[in-house]
Protein backbone atom coordinates (compact mmCIF):
# COMPACT_ATOMS: atom_id res chain seq x y z
CA UNK A 1 0.00 0.00 0.00
CA UNK A 2 1.30 3.22 -0.84
CA UNK A 3 0.34 7.26 -0.50
CA UNK A 4 1.23 9.67 -2.73
CA UNK A 5 0.00 13.30 -2.41
CA UNK A 6 -0.07 16.20 -5.07
CA UNK A 7 -1.02 20.08 -4.92
CA UNK A 8 -2.28 22.10 -7.40
CA UNK A 9 -3.06 25.49 -8.58
CA UNK A 10 -6.82 26.53 -9.17
CA UNK A 11 -8.41 29.52 -10.20
CA UNK A 12 -12.02 28.94 -8.88
CA UNK A 13 -13.77 27.91 -5.74
CA UNK A 14 -15.79 24.85 -5.55
CA UNK A 15 -19.26 24.45 -2.59
CA UNK A 16 -20.40 20.49 -3.22
CA UNK A 17 -19.10 17.09 -2.56
CA UNK A 18 -19.24 14.58 -4.56
CA UNK A 19 -18.71 10.84 -3.72
CA UNK A 20 -18.17 8.26 -6.68
CA UNK A 21 -16.82 5.03 -7.28
CA UNK A 22 -15.93 1.53 -4.99
CA UNK A 23 -13.17 0.33 -3.24
CA UNK A 24 -13.55 -2.76 -5.44
CA UNK A 25 -11.09 -4.87 -7.80
CA UNK A 26 -10.02 -2.10 -10.66
CA UNK A 27 -11.86 0.23 -9.19
CA UNK A 28 -11.47 3.37 -7.04
CA UNK A 29 -13.30 5.33 -4.52
CA UNK A 30 -12.98 9.16 -5.46
CA UNK A 31 -13.75 11.92 -2.43
CA UNK A 32 -13.99 15.48 -3.59
CA UNK A 33 -15.29 18.31 -1.40
CA UNK A 34 -14.00 22.14 -1.27
CA UNK A 35 -10.48 22.94 -0.59
CA UNK A 36 -9.29 24.95 2.86
CA UNK A 37 -7.15 27.12 0.81
CA UNK A 38 -7.23 28.51 -2.78
CA UNK A 39 -4.92 25.25 -3.64
CA UNK A 40 -5.94 21.70 -5.01
CA UNK A 41 -4.78 18.94 -2.90
CA UNK A 42 -4.94 15.23 -3.87
CA UNK A 43 -3.96 12.22 -2.09
CA UNK A 44 -4.06 8.83 -3.47
CA UNK A 45 -4.06 5.72 -1.46
CA UNK A 46 -3.47 2.79 -3.68
CA UNK A 47 -2.66 -1.00 -3.22
CA UNK A 48 -0.62 -0.99 -5.96
CA UNK A 49 3.12 0.23 -5.14
CA UNK A 50 5.70 2.21 -7.98
CA UNK A 51 3.18 3.87 -9.50
CA UNK A 52 3.88 7.39 -8.72
CA UNK A 53 4.64 8.50 -12.35
CA UNK A 54 1.80 7.20 -13.93
CA UNK A 55 -0.67 8.50 -11.30
CA UNK A 56 1.30 12.35 -11.67
CA UNK A 57 0.79 11.63 -15.72
CA UNK A 58 -2.71 11.21 -15.26
CA UNK A 59 -3.51 13.91 -12.53
CA UNK A 60 -1.37 16.48 -14.21
CA UNK A 61 -3.74 15.67 -17.54
CA UNK A 62 -6.65 16.03 -15.69
CA UNK A 63 -6.01 19.63 -14.19
CA UNK A 64 -5.04 20.78 -17.42
CA UNK A 65 -8.36 20.88 -17.42
CA UNK A 66 -10.02 21.10 -14.87
CA UNK A 67 -9.74 24.39 -12.69
CA UNK A 68 -11.47 23.89 -8.88
CA UNK A 69 -10.13 24.46 -5.87
CA UNK A 70 -10.74 20.79 -4.14
CA UNK A 71 -9.45 18.33 -2.11
CA UNK A 72 -9.49 14.74 -3.59
CA UNK A 73 -8.95 11.94 -1.88
CA UNK A 74 -8.45 8.56 -3.70
CA UNK A 75 -9.00 5.20 -2.13
CA UNK A 76 -7.67 2.80 -5.13
CA UNK A 77 -7.50 -0.83 -5.95
CA UNK A 78 -6.10 -1.29 -8.80
CA UNK A 79 -7.60 0.56 -11.11
CA UNK A 80 -6.04 1.23 -14.61
CA UNK A 81 -5.91 4.87 -15.88
CA UNK A 82 -8.32 4.84 -17.66
CA UNK A 83 -10.62 3.79 -14.94
CA UNK A 84 -8.99 6.49 -12.93
CA UNK A 85 -9.58 9.32 -15.55
CA UNK A 86 -12.99 8.32 -16.01
CA UNK A 87 -14.20 8.19 -12.48
CA UNK A 88 -12.47 12.09 -12.19
CA UNK A 89 -14.38 12.73 -14.80
CA UNK A 90 -17.67 11.47 -13.16
CA UNK A 91 -16.99 13.34 -10.09
CA UNK A 92 -16.23 16.44 -11.94
CA UNK A 93 -19.72 15.87 -13.60
CA UNK A 94 -20.96 15.26 -10.14
CA UNK A 95 -19.91 18.78 -9.82
CA UNK A 96 -22.15 20.38 -12.23
CA UNK A 97 -25.63 18.44 -11.40
CA UNK B 1 -50.29 -13.04 -29.31
CA UNK B 2 -48.17 -14.79 -31.34
CA UNK B 3 -44.45 -16.10 -30.75
CA UNK B 4 -42.52 -13.16 -32.41
CA UNK B 5 -45.17 -10.81 -30.03
CA UNK B 6 -44.40 -12.49 -27.25
CA UNK B 7 -40.60 -12.34 -27.74
CA UNK B 8 -40.49 -9.08 -28.90
CA UNK B 9 -42.65 -7.60 -25.50
CA UNK B 10 -40.12 -9.91 -23.59
CA UNK B 11 -36.85 -8.02 -25.01
CA UNK B 12 -38.74 -4.65 -24.54
CA UNK B 13 -39.24 -5.38 -20.93
CA UNK B 14 -35.71 -6.89 -20.43
CA UNK B 15 -34.25 -3.67 -22.39
CA UNK B 16 -36.55 -0.81 -20.19
CA UNK B 17 -35.91 -2.86 -16.71
CA UNK B 18 -33.46 -1.75 -14.17
CA UNK B 19 -30.93 -3.81 -13.18
CA UNK B 20 -31.02 -4.14 -9.16
CA UNK B 21 -27.70 -6.30 -9.42
CA UNK B 22 -25.35 -4.09 -11.58
CA UNK B 23 -26.46 -0.91 -8.97
CA UNK B 24 -23.73 -0.50 -6.06
CA UNK B 25 -24.83 -0.40 -2.54
CA UNK B 26 -25.84 4.07 -2.96
CA UNK B 27 -27.63 3.39 -5.75
CA UNK B 28 -29.75 0.41 -4.49
CA UNK B 29 -30.94 2.25 -1.42
CA UNK B 30 -32.15 5.41 -3.45
CA UNK B 31 -33.67 3.02 -5.54
CA UNK B 32 -35.45 1.42 -2.62
CA UNK B 33 -36.52 4.96 -0.61
CA UNK B 34 -39.65 7.43 -1.99
CA UNK B 35 -38.03 8.88 -4.44
CA UNK B 36 -36.27 12.62 -2.75
CA UNK B 37 -36.09 11.12 0.89
CA UNK B 38 -32.98 9.22 0.66
CA UNK B 39 -30.89 10.61 3.97
CA UNK B 40 -27.06 9.14 4.58
CA UNK B 41 -26.45 8.33 8.03
CA UNK B 42 -22.00 8.36 8.42
CA UNK B 43 -21.45 8.95 4.44
CA UNK B 44 -18.05 8.61 2.69
CA UNK B 45 -16.76 12.23 3.97
CA UNK B 46 -17.34 11.28 7.61
CA UNK B 47 -14.27 8.51 7.05
CA UNK B 48 -15.56 6.03 10.01
CA UNK B 49 -13.51 3.54 8.05
CA UNK B 50 -11.63 0.70 9.35
CA UNK B 51 -8.75 0.97 11.18
CA UNK B 52 -7.41 -2.54 10.71
CA UNK B 53 -7.28 -2.97 6.78
CA UNK B 54 -4.28 -0.53 5.94
CA UNK B 55 -2.36 -2.11 9.27
CA UNK B 56 -2.23 -5.66 6.98
CA UNK B 57 -1.59 -3.03 4.18
CA UNK B 58 -5.47 -2.73 2.34
CA UNK B 59 -7.08 0.04 1.34
CA UNK B 60 -9.98 1.01 2.75
CA UNK B 61 -13.22 2.40 1.82
CA UNK B 62 -14.51 5.46 3.70
CA UNK B 63 -17.65 4.44 4.42
CA UNK B 64 -16.57 0.83 5.11
CA UNK B 65 -18.58 -0.63 2.85
CA UNK B 66 -21.63 0.10 4.24
CA UNK B 67 -24.58 2.78 3.28
CA UNK B 68 -27.15 3.81 5.87
CA UNK B 69 -30.30 5.60 5.03
CA UNK B 70 -32.98 6.99 6.65
CA UNK B 71 -36.10 7.97 4.59
CA UNK B 72 -39.47 6.83 3.97
CA UNK B 73 -41.05 3.70 2.07
CA UNK B 74 -44.69 4.71 0.68
CA UNK B 75 -44.68 7.20 3.35
CA UNK B 76 -43.96 5.32 6.45
CA UNK B 77 -40.53 6.01 8.18
CA UNK B 78 -37.53 3.29 7.29
CA UNK B 79 -34.18 2.79 7.67
CA UNK B 80 -32.08 0.90 4.46
CA UNK B 81 -28.64 -0.58 5.32
CA UNK B 82 -26.79 -2.00 2.19
CA UNK B 83 -23.36 -3.80 2.12
CA UNK B 84 -21.21 -3.05 -1.05
CA UNK B 85 -20.44 -6.78 -2.09
CA UNK B 86 -17.46 -5.09 -4.46
CA UNK B 87 -15.43 -4.31 -1.27
CA UNK B 88 -13.93 -6.89 0.25
CA UNK B 89 -16.57 -9.32 -0.46
CA UNK B 90 -18.99 -7.56 1.65
CA UNK B 91 -17.18 -8.45 4.31
CA UNK B 92 -18.26 -7.33 8.17
CA UNK B 93 -15.82 -5.68 9.76
CA UNK B 94 -15.63 -3.59 12.86
CA UNK B 95 -16.74 -0.56 11.80
CA UNK B 96 -19.26 -2.29 9.01
CA UNK B 97 -21.14 -4.12 11.49
CA UNK B 98 -21.20 -1.59 13.91
CA UNK B 99 -23.04 0.38 11.78
CA UNK B 100 -25.67 -2.07 10.93
CA UNK B 101 -26.18 -2.99 14.48
CA UNK B 102 -26.13 0.46 15.96
CA UNK B 103 -28.65 1.52 13.23
CA UNK B 104 -30.86 -1.52 14.24
CA UNK B 105 -30.42 -0.58 17.68
CA UNK B 106 -31.51 2.90 17.08
CA UNK B 107 -34.25 1.48 15.47
CA UNK B 108 -35.57 -0.71 17.82
CA UNK B 109 -35.52 1.73 20.72
CA UNK B 110 -37.58 4.55 18.70
CA UNK B 111 -39.84 1.32 17.65
CA UNK B 112 -40.34 0.61 21.53
CA UNK B 113 -41.41 4.08 22.36
CA UNK B 114 -44.14 4.02 19.60
CA UNK B 115 -42.18 5.87 16.71
CA UNK B 116 -42.18 3.03 14.71
CA UNK B 117 -39.45 2.66 11.58
CA UNK B 118 -39.54 -0.23 8.93
CA UNK B 119 -35.99 -1.80 8.53
CA UNK B 120 -34.97 -3.02 5.34
CA UNK B 121 -31.50 -4.98 4.71
CA UNK B 122 -29.65 -5.02 1.28
CA UNK B 123 -27.70 -7.88 1.90
CA UNK B 124 -24.39 -8.93 -0.54
CA UNK B 125 -21.80 -10.56 2.25
CA UNK B 126 -19.65 -13.32 2.11
CA UNK B 127 -19.74 -12.85 5.52
CA UNK B 128 -16.91 -11.95 8.69
CA UNK B 129 -14.26 -10.04 7.46
CA UNK B 130 -11.25 -12.67 8.35
CA UNK B 131 -8.92 -9.60 8.51
CA UNK B 132 -11.21 -8.42 11.31
CA UNK B 133 -12.20 -11.83 13.22
CA UNK B 134 -13.84 -11.66 15.90
CA UNK B 135 -14.51 -7.74 15.98
CA UNK B 136 -16.74 -8.65 12.68
CA UNK B 137 -18.22 -11.71 14.83
CA UNK B 138 -19.28 -10.01 17.86
CA UNK B 139 -20.90 -6.81 15.31
CA UNK B 140 -23.08 -9.89 13.22
CA UNK B 141 -24.22 -11.51 16.77
CA UNK B 142 -25.82 -7.70 17.48
CA UNK B 143 -26.98 -7.66 14.03
CA UNK B 144 -28.73 -11.02 14.92
CA UNK B 145 -30.13 -9.93 18.58
CA UNK B 146 -30.94 -5.95 16.86
CA UNK B 147 -33.26 -8.35 14.06
CA UNK B 148 -34.96 -10.28 16.84
CA UNK B 149 -35.76 -7.93 18.93
CA UNK B 150 -36.75 -5.56 16.02
CA UNK B 151 -39.82 -7.82 14.52
CA UNK B 152 -41.87 -7.82 17.41
CA UNK B 153 -42.64 -4.18 16.62
CA UNK B 154 -41.96 -4.46 12.51
CA UNK B 155 -41.35 -6.89 9.34
CA UNK B 156 -37.53 -6.77 8.99
CA UNK B 157 -37.30 -7.01 5.03
CA UNK B 158 -33.87 -8.51 3.66
CA UNK B 159 -32.73 -8.76 0.15
CA UNK B 160 -30.22 -10.71 -1.29
CA UNK B 161 -29.96 -9.49 -5.10
CA UNK B 162 -26.25 -11.40 -5.96
CA UNK B 163 -24.20 -11.89 -7.24
CA UNK B 164 -22.11 -11.67 -4.03
CA UNK B 165 -25.05 -13.76 -2.03
CA UNK B 166 -25.21 -14.13 1.46
CA UNK B 167 -22.81 -16.33 3.21
CA UNK B 168 -21.12 -17.12 7.02
CA UNK B 169 -22.90 -15.03 10.06
CA UNK B 170 -24.68 -13.11 7.94
CA UNK B 171 -26.27 -15.87 6.21
CA UNK B 172 -28.05 -16.18 9.53
CA UNK B 173 -29.15 -12.58 9.82
CA UNK B 174 -30.94 -13.06 6.98
CA UNK B 175 -32.67 -16.16 7.79
CA UNK B 176 -33.97 -14.33 10.87
CA UNK B 177 -35.50 -11.55 8.64
CA UNK B 178 -39.51 -11.17 8.87
CA UNK B 179 -39.19 -11.44 4.66
CA UNK B 180 -36.52 -12.85 2.96
CA UNK B 181 -36.53 -11.71 -0.78
CA UNK B 182 -33.95 -12.90 -3.44
CA UNK B 183 -33.39 -13.25 -7.48
CA UNK B 184 -32.10 -16.17 -9.36
CA UNK B 185 -28.91 -14.89 -9.12
CA UNK B 186 -28.63 -14.99 -5.46
CA UNK B 187 -27.13 -17.28 -3.19
CA UNK B 188 -27.90 -17.79 0.52
CA UNK B 189 -25.55 -20.51 2.28
CA UNK B 190 -23.50 -20.72 5.73
CA UNK B 191 -20.09 -22.07 3.71
CA UNK B 192 -19.43 -20.82 0.13
CA UNK B 193 -18.95 -22.87 -2.34
CA UNK B 194 -14.90 -22.57 -2.43
CA UNK B 195 -14.73 -23.02 1.39
CA UNK B 196 -16.54 -26.03 0.92
CA UNK B 197 -14.24 -27.38 -1.72
CA UNK B 198 -11.33 -26.27 0.25
CA UNK B 199 -11.93 -27.70 3.64
CA UNK B 200 -14.38 -30.86 2.16
CA UNK B 201 -11.77 -31.74 -1.36
CA UNK B 202 -13.19 -31.38 -4.69
CA UNK B 203 -14.94 -34.23 -4.40
CA UNK B 204 -17.21 -33.00 -2.19
CA UNK B 205 -18.53 -29.64 -4.24
CA UNK B 206 -16.48 -28.45 -7.38
CA UNK B 207 -16.56 -24.53 -6.87
CA UNK B 208 -16.29 -24.12 -10.22
CA UNK B 209 -19.52 -25.88 -11.40
CA UNK B 210 -22.16 -23.06 -11.25
CA UNK B 211 -24.94 -24.68 -12.10
CA UNK B 212 -24.55 -27.41 -9.26
CA UNK B 213 -23.73 -24.35 -6.71
CA UNK B 214 -26.78 -22.62 -7.91
CA UNK B 215 -28.97 -25.94 -7.64
CA UNK B 216 -28.30 -26.25 -4.01
CA UNK B 217 -28.17 -22.67 -2.63
CA UNK B 218 -29.25 -20.59 -5.43
CA UNK B 219 -32.51 -18.58 -5.25
CA UNK B 220 -34.69 -20.57 -6.75
CA UNK B 221 -33.47 -23.37 -4.90
CA UNK B 222 -33.65 -21.69 -1.33
CA UNK B 223 -37.14 -19.92 -2.62
CA UNK B 224 -38.78 -23.37 -3.28
CA UNK B 225 -37.39 -25.00 -0.08
CA UNK B 226 -39.18 -22.62 2.05
CA UNK B 227 -36.44 -20.39 2.98
CA UNK B 228 -37.64 -17.43 0.93
CA UNK B 229 -40.75 -15.80 0.77
CA UNK B 230 -40.41 -13.54 -2.94
CA UNK B 231 -38.56 -14.78 -5.99
CA UNK B 232 -38.12 -11.97 -8.39
CA UNK B 233 -36.25 -10.78 -12.03
CA UNK B 234 -33.53 -8.66 -11.50
CA UNK B 235 -35.15 -5.38 -11.31
CA UNK B 236 -35.16 -2.43 -8.89
CA UNK B 237 -38.63 -1.40 -9.40
CA UNK B 238 -39.65 -5.43 -8.93
CA UNK B 239 -37.24 -4.79 -5.79
CA UNK B 240 -38.66 -1.91 -4.18
CA UNK B 241 -42.55 -2.87 -5.10
CA UNK B 242 -42.03 -6.51 -3.08
CA UNK B 243 -40.49 -4.47 -0.44
CA UNK B 244 -43.41 -2.21 0.53
CA UNK B 245 -45.99 -5.30 0.39
CA UNK B 246 -43.66 -7.04 2.69
CA UNK B 247 -43.93 -4.33 5.24
CA UNK B 248 -47.93 -3.58 4.43
CA UNK B 249 -48.40 -6.35 6.69
CA UNK B 250 -50.25 -6.25 9.81
CA UNK B 251 -48.70 -6.26 13.49
CA UNK B 252 -46.59 -9.06 14.75
CA UNK B 253 -49.34 -10.81 16.02
CA UNK B 254 -51.19 -10.98 12.61
CA UNK B 255 -47.94 -13.14 10.89
CA UNK B 256 -47.16 -16.89 10.56
CA UNK B 257 -44.49 -17.09 13.45
CA UNK B 258 -40.71 -16.63 12.07
CA UNK B 259 -39.37 -19.44 10.81
CA UNK B 260 -36.28 -19.37 13.11
CA UNK B 261 -39.12 -19.98 16.18
CA UNK B 262 -40.04 -22.63 14.27
CA UNK B 263 -38.10 -25.89 15.33
CA UNK B 264 -39.80 -28.67 15.43
CA UNK B 265 -40.79 -28.49 12.48
CA UNK B 266 -37.47 -27.74 10.77
CA UNK B 267 -35.85 -30.62 13.21
CA UNK B 268 -38.92 -32.48 11.55
CA UNK B 269 -37.81 -31.66 8.08
CA UNK B 270 -34.08 -32.50 8.44
CA UNK B 271 -35.04 -35.93 10.26
CA UNK B 272 -37.17 -36.79 6.57
CA UNK B 273 -33.80 -36.89 5.00
CA UNK B 274 -31.54 -39.48 5.15
CA UNK B 275 -27.81 -38.82 5.01
CA UNK B 276 -27.20 -41.82 3.43
CA UNK B 277 -28.85 -40.65 0.17
CA UNK B 278 -28.42 -37.40 0.34
CA UNK B 279 -31.26 -35.62 -1.68
CA UNK B 280 -30.74 -33.73 -4.75
CA UNK B 281 -32.27 -30.55 -5.38
CA UNK B 282 -35.66 -31.55 -6.80
CA UNK B 283 -36.53 -34.09 -4.01
CA UNK B 284 -35.04 -31.39 -1.26
CA UNK B 285 -38.09 -29.58 -2.95
CA UNK B 286 -40.48 -31.89 -2.77
CA UNK B 287 -39.72 -33.50 0.89
CA UNK B 288 -39.90 -29.46 2.23
CA UNK B 289 -41.61 -27.52 0.56
CA UNK B 290 -44.92 -28.37 1.22
CA UNK B 291 -44.14 -28.87 4.41
CA UNK B 292 -42.60 -25.38 4.92
CA UNK B 293 -45.20 -23.30 3.97
CA UNK B 294 -46.99 -21.92 7.51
Amino acid sequence: MEKIQYDYPAQHTVKQRVHVGVVGSGDLEVLLEPSPDARTHVVVNTSVDGFGATWKNVLDRFFARFHGAVSIEINDFGATPGTVMLRLGQAAEGLRA
Amino acid sequence: MNTDQAARAGYRRFLERRSFIEMNARERVRAVLDPGTFREMLDPFDRIKSPWLPLQGIVAQADDGVVLARGTLQAKPALIAAIEGAYQGGSMGEVSGAKIAGALELALDDCAQGRLIWPVLLFETGGVRLQEANLGLAAIAEIHAAIIALRRYVPVVGVIAGMVGCFGGMSLAAAVCTHLIVTPQARLGMNGPEVIEQEAGIEELDATDRGLIWSLIGGEQRYAAGFADDLLEDDADAVAAAIRKAISTGPASARAPARSMQVERYAELIRAIDPDQPPDSESLRRLWKPKALP
